[in-house]
């Protein structure tokens, strides 16, 4: 067995007094796809944002192909890291928001090779050039020239799809990315998600679309108050709960 | 309103209205250029600055904002000098203005720089670019584009604060107009000559100003 890509280790989060996250640990392996599932609150988006530095994190540490992220430690003391240096961690995951993000003033294909050409420093015409396969691949090739105000919610959040996975991350994470959608916009998302996965992406996917997450998820965590609850792969967990919690929780969402 | 006359003046007076009208385009456009470049940082700094920094940057903006242009073109002209600092009245006229505009440039920026989702910053850090990377290419394009109305608006109101440079001997259009007056008294004709020639400085900017939002739009 190879090294796992991502591994969390004791992760603690608070805002304030307010305890998010209480001692997560996680192991994730290549080619992996992990459904996060909860109630509101639970913190699992938290994690995603921790696994992307979007957020500080008061204890635990991050590792991604053995790496630490985020922080270092000096004399005895935790550091968060410069700026530059926690740019480029960010850049070994590809994070896709519920609300999409894509920048209003560029259009699809820039959107796109933004990244490609300030990260990763690709030429200009390779960078239209991987934008286009991706743009491609989700389906909106003919609308690269479009600005996101022009695009419907699925199509936005195709393109944020594909400007995250442009930019070749080892890890793909993906945020509660149909929240957001008409009812009949979920499924063109879902499916290049999918489609993805099926490809060996290793992705983390906190959702609320339970079915989704049975049929593509290699396991699935159940987040309760800040902590895994329970974990196990989609059969076993779905139809055979242990804990009250999740029997309720599953009993309660629309599997 | 004898016709032939105001026209027989009108061509005497020509190259004095030519001229006002060149020193009422230097001064606006000098002064909306410097002090909208001003504005852009002293806006940043209301932003992004240390904290006492910005709050010195915030008493300038108060302070220059809370004060009348007249009183800042006087104070520029009389108090500057005072104080040893050498200006002529055209330097010292477009030093009060380029201030005047800079704390209102400052104040759309910090707003426009305020109305960015917060998504914005995050998606841009999230596929790895810079703080400064994201600023030039995510945030500053969007927030320029949202102050244009407002900076158009603001730069005639500039042009009109430029007739105040007047009381301290500039011969800007209006002064310039002011003269021709004292030797032909057609006074109804030649302000209406002037008023109509500062609405057409500021109608061209605001169109100018439609074309480039028409130019930028993306939505």
């Amino acid at each position: 067995m190879s090294e796992p890509l991502l591994v969390i280790e004791n992760l603690h989060k608070s805002f304030d007094d307010l305890k998010v996250i209480e001692g997560v640990d996680l192991t994730v392996n290549q080619r992996d796809v992990i459904s996060i599932i909860g109630s509101s609150g639970s913190g699992k988006t938290t994690i995603l944002r921790c696994v992307n530095l979007l957020e500080e994190f008061q204890d635990g540490r991050i590792l991604i192909d053995g790496e630490e992220i985020g922080y270092t430690v000096k004399n005895g003391k935790r550091h968060r890291l410069p700026n530059t240096v926690l740019a480029k961690h960010r850049a070994l995951t590809g994070m896709v928001f519920q609300t999409f993000n894509l920048f209003p003033h560029l259009s699809a294909l820039k959107n796109v090779t933004l990244g490609l050409i300030k990260v990763n420093k690709t030429s200009k015409d390779e960078a239209v050039e991987i934008a286009r396969h991706w743009l491609d691949r989700v389906g909106l090739l003919d609308r690269q020239d479009h600005y996101p105000g022009q695009l419907s919610g699925g199509q936005q959040q195709r393109v944020a799809i594909a400007r995250a996975i442009a930019m070749n991350p080892k890890l793909m994470l993906f945020d509660e990315v149909t929240s957001a959608l008409d009812p009949e916009l979920v499924n063109e998302v879902l499916s290049v998600i999918k489609d993805l996965a099926n490809e060996g992406m290793t992705m983390l996917i906190v959702t609320h679309e339970m079915r989704f997450a049975y049929d593509v998820s290699t396991r699935v965590i159940f987040m309760n108050e800040g902590k895994i609850g329970e974990q196990g792969p989609p059969d076993k967990l779905f139809t055979n709960p242990k804990s009250n919690r999740l029997a309720e929780f599953i009993q309660n969402s629309s599997f | 309103m004898d016709l032939s006359l105001f026209i027989k003046e009108l061509l005497i007076a020509r190259g004095a209205i030519w001229d006002g009208f060149l020193m009422t385009m230097a001064i606006s456009t000098l002064a909306i250029s410097l002090g909208s470049v001003l504005g852009l940082f002293v806006g940043l700094a209301l932003v992004y600055a240390w904290v006492p920094v910005r709050f010195l940057v915030r008493i300038y903006v108060d302070f220059i904002r809370g004060t009348p242009v007249f009183v800042l073109v006087l104070a520029s002209f009389y108090i500057l000098s005072g104080i040893g600092i050498q200006l002529n009245a055209f330097q010292a006229g477009v030093l009060a203005i380029t201030l005047f505009c800079s704390t209102h440039v400052a104040e759309m920026i910090r707003g426009a720089l305020g109305a960015i989702h917060r998504g914005q910053v995050e998606a841009a850090l999230a596929i790895g670019l810079t703080f400064r990377q994201t600023f030039v290419s995510v945030l500053m394009p969007q927030a320029l584009r949202q102050i244009l109305p407002t900076w158009v608006n603001a730069s005639t109101e500039m042009v009109k604060a430029s007739t105040l440079l007047s009381v301290i001997g500039v011969a800007e259009l209006l002064l310039s107009t002011q003269q021709i007056i004292s030797r032909n008294f057609l006074s109804l004709e030649f302000y209406f000559l002037a008023g109509f020639i500062y609405f057409l400085i500021d109608f061209s900017i605001e169109r100018l100003g439609r074309f480039c939002e028409r130019k930028l739009a993306y939505n």
